[in-house]
């Protein structure tokens, strides 16, 4: 079997400044090639910035590649070379086959021009022949349902109408390689779900598919291989849930556990200094937790200075970062001022509250000082660990094994009478 | 394709999306289109599991099926090969802009008769009547609007050509294709309104008793290098204003001043002889002395003269491309 895209070394430079070039002026830019042509030296004025660096991968024939990374990790400018709507800066990939992407739908459409003559334009633009387009032509009608407005112009069109067309123009590309970001995908709802029903068709026919998603349990399960960005640079390339586990851990650079050994150094103020912060489940440290299960976030402080009324607080965020809950130790054992010394105090979420997903946990220790709360210490991210429902039962879910919303999913308690 | 990632694909949509939407995208009754496209790509399968790739239907051949995507060469140049591989799109995207053109005007395509026949009246009474200038013993109306039709095809395509990749900035950022195409198509779409003004001074030249000369063959390659001249210009504006939006601006005034060194309001053979050699460096000045010889039966254009104003369109071209093909790898990072 052939490899579809084969990559050497892909890497991509902007020079800083150059992102806002829209807004230098031109004298800057003639003062600049003056300055360049006194010292004849070229590079080293501007200050670089690799959106890519070395990337090397091969995807075979038919494959499904997931690729992961934070924002700004180079994803879409991996696709945008691919796409060849910008060029490397070094390196080199072969690409086989046509390529075709759902970033490009309705790219040149005319609201002056009818629907007939923006099929033959789109068409065009998205590299068909003539022919082809004669030939799909019925098809792309009847898939968009747009056959009374055919000779209409677009801008007449309801916003739903012009859509369709566009993604019917797009869905009879029979691309070989179809690069997909979810992350630039656009249109509501319904269009979206055309988008990936394409994918998976195209799926099935043995296309090859580059996915580019924050959606990691659709990657997991979409894609055979993982390619997973940070920086610009591969730092995993391997089996889906391989890779996309070791994400999860690294969590956006925030791990299962954290500890200050200088406590000089470590966040707080004269009051209170955190010392280490832990995630546990079953009594060892756990980055990947049971939804089942109760979650304990385990926090170590030291007290330097005595009389004030503390105590321990978390803030738990889901991925998307919308807040869960707060919660604080409001039990009598903080009712006195604590004395100087080291405390480790435990938050227990309980099982069956949170949803599956990152999460994050902020930890602080604060101080009551009414109306308000008093933050001695407080640190963002301090831990997170993945929420999991190995799908055998006794979670909320049930045997229901599809994607469930909600910040958190408990347990609840029915009651049902036969009346 | 293993089957283990379509079946993946598979659940991942049942399950994601709600079986009854799954149930819509995969074949219910009512979505015809889906089913067609299954259709399509069974067709396609088969093809994959042979050893060779072969297309299912014949039809012409793929734009691409090998590509090598590699830094931009340090050294631009033109590769007229794949040009010609995407002619279909350059005609689609003048059709475009020649479709679109009048489109939700009153008066539609008489605009580009009305354009320059105005011009041409008010140009009559300033610098005829009042001004006298010389004309070559042509009617002035007749004199004027010859000049006026190279040079209004020329304004125009440098006007559509130079902002034609930031009014296009949609198709840079999001479908490869060569982006010479959208200023070339740029100089192309004036020509239809050229081709109607046309008309307009065939009848004048009768009105006016004004007969062509044999010269008139060459008129086409004064008009081509009309054509390559704008190219040239609007090739270097095109670059330029994708990263200062300057260049809208600086059009109209770039062009105001052109017109005045042109010789279309007043006959160059009137000037000074030091000073024709100097204009001559304006390429417009000899496709405007050529057209006229052609269609009016004026003087010859002096050889010299007119090789150097070919020499001078060679180096806009070649000046206006090789900035063009240097700036192009940026083009979707900076517009």
């Amino acid at each position: 079997m052939s490899a579809a895209i084969v990559t050497e070394g892909l890497s991509k430079s902007y020079r800083i400044g150059e992102l806002q070039g829209a807004y230098g002026t031109l004298r800057d830019s003639l003062s600049g090639a003056a300055h360049r042509l006194v010292r004849r030296d070229r590079r080293q004025h501007f200050e670089e910035i690799w959106a890519l660096r070395g990337v090397s991968f091969e995807v075979a024939e038919g494959a499904v590649l997931g690729v992961i990374g934070r924002n700004g990790a180079g994803k879409s400018t991996l696709l945008k070379i691919l796409t060849r709507i910008t060029t490397p800066t070094e390196g080199r990939a072969e690409i086989r086959g046509r390529v075709g992407s759902l970033l490009e739908v309705g790219t040149g459409f005319h609201p002056e021009l009818t629907g007939r003559e923006n099929v033959f334009l789109n068409g065009s633009v998205l590299g068909m022949k003539q022919r082809e387009i004669v030939r799909k032509f019925p098809e792309i009608v009847e898939f968009a349902g747009v056959e009374r407005f055919i000779d209409t112009p677009v801008k007449r069109y309801s916003s739903g109408m012009s859509v369709r067309l566009a993604f019917a123009v797009a869905a009879h590309l029979e691309p070989e390689i179809l690069l997909v970001d979810e992350v630039l995908a656009v249109g509501d709802a319904e269009f979206q779900r055309r988008c990936l029903g394409r994918m998976e068709d195209l799926g099935r026919s043995g296309r090859t598919i580059l996915f580019v998603s924050h959606q990691l349990q659709a990657v997991a399960q979409l894609c055979d291989r993982v390619l997973w960005l940070d920086n610009g640079e591969i730092v995993g390339d391997g089996p889906s849930t391989g890779v996309v586990a070791a994400y999860l851990q690294a969590g956006h650079g925030t791990g299962s556990s954290k500890e200050w050994s200088d406590v000089a150094a470590a966040p707080g103020n004269e009051v209170v200094r955190l010392r280490s912060v832990k995630v546990v489940q079953g009594g060892v440290e756990a980055a990947a937790v049971d939804v089942r299960l109760p979650v304990g976030i385990e926090i170590g402080f030291r007290v330097l200075e005595s009389g004030t009324q503390l105590f321990p607080k978390i803030k738990v965020v889901d991925q998307r970062g919308t807040v869960a809950f707060n919660a604080m130790d409001t039990s009598d054992r903080w009712a006195v001022p604590a004395g100087p010394g080291e405390y480790v105090s435990t938050a227990w979420i309980p099982g069956n509250l949170l949803n599956e997903g990152f999460t994050s946990v902020q930890v602080a220790v604060c101080s009551l000082s009414a109306p308000k709360l008093k933050h001695h210490v407080s640190v963002n991210d301090a831990v997170a660990f993945h929420v999991q429902d190995p799908g055998e039962g006794a979670s909320a879910r049930g045997a229901f094994t599809g994607q469930w919303q909600g910040v958190v999913r408990p347990l609840l308690e029915w009651t049902t009478e036969e009346r | 394709m293993s089957t283990r990632s379509a079946d993946a694909l598979h659940r991942f949509l049942h399950q994601g999306l709600g079986s009854g939407v799954a149930r819509e995208l995969l074949g219910s009754p009512r979505s015809s289109g889906l089913a067609s496209i299954d259709r399509v790509i069974q067709s396609d399968v088969e093809t994959h599991d042979g050893a060779a790739v072969v297309e299912p239907v014949p039809q012409a051949e793929p734009i691409e099926r090998f590509v090598v995507i590699r830094p931009a060469p340090r050294w631009p140049h033109l590769d007229l090969r794949e040009l010609w591989q995407y002619r279909e799109l350059l005609w689609r995207l003048a059709w475009r802009d020649v479709a679109v053109r009048y489109k939700q005007t009153s008066i539609g395509v008489l605009w580009a008769i009305l354009q320059p026949f105005l011009t041409m009246v008010v140009f009559t009474l300033v610098f005829g009547r009042f001004a006298n200038f010389p004309s070559n013993d042509v009617p002035y109306p007749v004199f004027v609007f010859s000049a006026l039709l190279p040079w209004t095809y020329f304004a125009t395509s440098v006007a559509l050509s130079g902002t034609s990749l930031v009014s296009n900035r949609a198709l840079v950022t999001k479908v490869y294709f060569p982006r010479v195409l959208l200023p070339l198509a740029g100089v192309i779409v004036p020509i239809v309104d050229f081709m109607l003004a046309l008309i307009v001074l065939l009848g004048m030249m009768v009105w006016f008793d004004v007969w062509p000369s044999l010269a008139i063959v060459l008129s086409p390659l004064f008009l081509f290098m009309a054509f390559v001249c704008a190219l040239g210009v609007a090739l270097f504006l095109s670059a330029v204003n994708v990263r200062y939006r300057d260049v809208p601006y600086a059009i109209p005034f770039l062009m105001q001043i052109w017109l005045y060194v042109s010789g279309v309001v007043y006959a160059i053979s009137s000037l000074p002889e030091k000073w024709q050699w100097v204009l001559a460096l304006n390429p417009m000045t000899a496709v405007i002395s050529g057209f006229q010889w052609g269609f009016l039966g004026t003087a010859a254009p002096d050889l010299g003269k007119t090789l150097v104003s070919v020499a001078a369109t060679g180096v806009f071209f070649v000046v206006g491309l090789w900035y063009f093909r240097r700036s192009e790898p940026r083009f979707a990072d900076a517009i």
